[in-house]
Formats: C-alpha cells, structure tokens, sequence
C-alpha cells in the first residue's frame, strides 16, 4: 500500500513536470494551429505511455539506483578505502585509481540507458535509413560520457583548473568539425546535451561531490560542480570520431575495391 | 492474431530494455563484490526497483514512438504548411521556456548556485536575498532555452550553417569565461547539461527533424539536429552574464 502511495506521488509529480510542455502543445493546437489532430486517441494513449513510463521509470530509480549509486560513491571515495590519512594535505592523484575506472564504468552504463538518448539514436536511424545505427550512436556518446567523467574526477583529485579542461575540449571540437563528415555535425552536437539527464546527472552529482568532500584541500561547494560539463562535451567529440573513422574506413574499403576492379 | 503481434512486441521491448540496463547491473555487482566487498542491504527494493526500471523505460519508448514523435513532427508540417514563421517562433520560444523554468535538475542546481553565491560573499548571507537569486538564475536560464530554440528554428528556415553558430558561441563562452566571477564558472558550464529533460529532448528533436523535412531544401539529417546543441549551448552564456551582473 505504501508502495502504491510513493507511486502516485511520483506519478502526481512527472504529471506537474510536463504539464507546461502539454499546456504549451494544447495551447497552440487549439488556437495558433485550429485544426484536429489526425489520430487524437492514438497520440493521446502515447503520452499516458510516456508519462507513466517515466514515473516508473524515476521511482525504480529511487529504489535500487539511486541509493546504491550514493553508497558507493560513498564507499569510494572514503579515506579509509583509499588508503590515505585525511590529515594530509596533498593526495597523490594515483591514489584514487578505483574512483577513475568507477566514474567510466557507471558513466558508460547509465548513458547507455539514458531514455533521451534512446529517442535521439531511434530518430537519426530512422532518418539516416539505417546508415546511422542507433547502438553504434549510442555505444559512441558512452564511451565519450565515460572518459568525459573520468576525466572529470581526475580534475576533482588534481585540483586542476575546470576551464582549462572545457576550452581544450572545445578546441578539439572546432578542429574535428573542420574535418568531420556534415551529415553528422548536428547530430553530434546534439548529443552532448542529451547525456545527461535522469539517470547520470544524480549519479555523477553524487559522484562529485562525494569527492569533493573527502578528497583533502577541495571544497564540495567549489569543487564538485563541473562533471556535467565533462559528461556532455566528450560525447561531442566521441561521435565525431566515430564519424570520421567510419568514413575513413569505408574510403579505404572503396579504394581497394576501386584496386580490384 | 493481432493481439500474438503486440504482445510479442511488448515482450521483445521489455528483453530490449533489460538489455540497455544490464551494464548498469554489472558495473554495480562488480564494484561491490570485488573491489568495495561489503553486502548490499535490501536486495529486495533492488530487484523491484530494477523491474519498475525496465517496465517504465519500455513504456516509455512505446509511447514515445505512438505520442511524442508524432506530435512534434504533425506540429511542424502544420507550421509551415501555415506558413507563418512569427507563430512558429513564438511556438518554439514558449516550449524552451515553458518546459525549463519547472526543470526539477535545474531548480536544484540553482539553489546549490544560490549557497556557493552567498558563501562567496557575491549576495547577502539571508534566505530571502538566495530565493532571489536563485529564480533569478532559473528565470535566465529558461530566457536562454527559450532564446536557443528560438535561433535553433530560424537557422533550420532560413538554413544557416550549424557550425558557425555553435564555434560562434563557444568562442563567446570562452571569452566570458575570462571575464565571469570564478564561482560561478562551474556552475554555468553544468547547467548547460541539465535544462534539457527526458520529455523536451525527443520532442524539440521531433520538432527540428519534422520542420527540415517540410521545407523545401533542407536535409533532416543536416539541418534537423541541432536544436538540443543550442539548447545547451545558451544556457552557459547567459548564467555567467547573470554572474557578472549580479
């Protein structure tokens, strides 16, 4: 019974969440635009679907992700798991190497069921005609998210400055789109701002700022922002790459079927 | 007969999104028994959690394809069948703001915002002069979605280039970068990251994709995406200018 009730308020909420988006379509269907929709009952069964997905969705989360997610970022990146003595100043940054291959595994993991993504990836394989595949996109913004937010807790231990970290990134980025196919460019772009959204943002925040906390000389208020930024610009320069290896590979493909023939 | 196809469908959606979780899964038991090594309490929320997971991630993806996609994509041939590009922007700008200014990631980062802003001594050390401060930056991030995907539907109609706008506005970041308060630097950067929501992101790229299609010259695949691009990319400019304003 009690299951139920943390249910329905979960429900009551991702209903409040959408109601401006709804409002908004509404609104200007029935004003702005003035004509029926062509499958009202249809459309409308899928938005029960989507709502009702998402609140199962969230509370699942809440149930076994999110807690245990806490726990062991907790765990982690305790001192006494490290192996350090909290009085110190200064940490060896090699010290936290567990923390480094946890923030990949779990960013490589949880975008990989990140449901915006999945929306994203189902709509360019559709449009490209299949010669964009929706696991390949994905797989490709999980590898970036993962050394995005590795690299992320890194610059947390070190203490390194986060700009110069992000303008490198960018750096990158402008000379990839010199040279990337331009099909993919938009794409691309895209994908670094669906990344992060209902299942990495509260892990990685957890994530970060368990270890601004504990890691000696780092303050949890300055410190543990900056892995969102990490998270959604690697996957930028993670599905550029893929495009640029796949359409090198198939130019090299060509040439030696041109050799042939 | 019928019935066999959907229920066989569901079915294979549910395998599916099991699927997309197990590295989730393995990740966390991997962690727990072999490096951290200690037992993990309420194996049963876990398992039910798990479950709840996979069913409203199928549910979701159903509904997505049967509701989301199609809306956004009937909304954008209606627009420009009506030709009129004012509504359209005015469409474009109420949905950036509308669906941003309840984002619950971003009324938590602002609050978080507001602490680091009165710890740094930039605002008064009160609870009134943080809840200002806060819908302050709530306020002017929803102004920048709305903005972005305002530009994002004008650069699809009138087909401008992706890139100059997107390098255009990374140098614009860089160079406030130099100039913003540094507490407020993190803070901008993360909040590109999370105004863009489970819901926004599959119907803005509906949205994007459905008006390329319609208008005459334009590829979906070059002009559709980018949308969500600018969606992240506004939000930083306009959160360090609230920095250095304040």
């Amino acid at each position: 019974m009690q299951w139920l009730h943390a249910f329905a308020f979960t429900l009551l909420e991702t209903c409040r969440d959408v109601l401006p988006i709804a409002g908004t379509i509404i609104g200007f269907q029935v004003l702005v635009i003035r004509k029926p929709l062509i499958n009202p009952r249809k459309t409308l069964v899928g938005f029960v679907y989507v709502l009702l997905g998402i609140a199962l969705f969230l509370k699942g989360l809440d149930m076994a992700l999110f807690p245990i997610g806490d726990l062991m970022a907790k765990q982690l990146t305790d001192p006494e798991f490290i192996g350090i003595n909290p009085a110190l100043r200064e940490v060896p940054w090699e010290a936290y190497l567990w923390v480094y291959v946890f923030a990949a595994s779990i960013g490589f993991a949880t975008t990989l069921a990140e449901p915006a993504l999945i929306a994203v990836a189902l709509k360019a394989q559709e449009i490209s005609g299949g010669a964009i595949q929706a696991l390949g996109l994905r797989l490709a913004v999980s590898i970036g998210v993962a050394v995005g937010i590795s690299l992320g807790t890194f610059r947390i231990v070190s203490g390194l400055e986060l700009y110069h970290f992000i303008i490198a990134g960018y750096i990158i980025v402008l000379i990839q789109t010199a040279f990337a196919p331009k099909l993919i460019i938009g794409l691309a772009y895209d994908s670094g701002g669906v990344t992060t959204s209902t299942v990495t943002v509260p892990l990685v925040t957890a994530l970060g700022l368990g270890l601004a906390s504990t890691v000696p000389g780092r303050n949890p208020l300055l410190d543990g922002f900056g892995l969102i930024a990490f998270a959604s610009l690697f996957p930028i320069i993670a599905v550029l790459g893929y495009a640029q290896i796949s359409e090198w590979k198939n130019r090299k493909k060509q040439k030696t079927a041109n050799r042939k023939s | 007969m019928r019935m066999a196809n959907t229920s066989n469908k569901f079915l294979r959606n549910l395998l599916n999104s099991l699927f997309d979780l197990l590295p989730i899964l393995v990740v966390v038991l991997v962690f727990q028994l072999f490096v951290i090594q200690q037992p993990i309490d309420n194996v049963e929320d876990i398992i039910v959690g798990t479950l709840l997971i996979v069913l409203g991630l199928t549910l979701f993806i159903q509904g997505l394809e049967q509701g989301l996609f199609p809306i956004g994509e009937t909304m954008a041939h209606s627009f420009a069948r009506k030709g009129s590009v004012f509504w359209l922007l005015v469409f474009a700008f109420s949905l950036g703001f509308g669906t941003t200014v309840a984002e619950p990631a971003l009324i938590a980062v602002a609050d978080e915002a507001a602490e680091i802003a009165a710890l740094g001594n930039m605002i008064e050390d009160t609870n009134n002069a943080r809840e200002k401060y806060a819908f302050g930056l709530r306020i002017s991030v929803a102004l920048s979605v709305g903005f972005a995907i305002v530009i994002g539907v004008l650069r699809i109609i009138r087909g401008w280039p992706l890139h100059y706008l997107i390098i255009t506005g990374y140098c614009g970041i860089m160079l406030m970068t130099i100039f913003a308060p540094d507490e407020i630097i993190g803070i901008a950067y993360d909040s590109g990251g999370v105004t863009t929501s489970t819901i926004t992101v599959p119907l803005v790229t509906a949205l994007g994709v459905g008006l390329a299609s319609s208008i005459k010259g334009r590829n979906p695949m070059v002009d559709g995406f980018g949308l969500i691009a600018f969606a992240s990319l506004t939000p930083m400019m306009f959160v360090m200018a609230y920095g250095m304003l304040i």
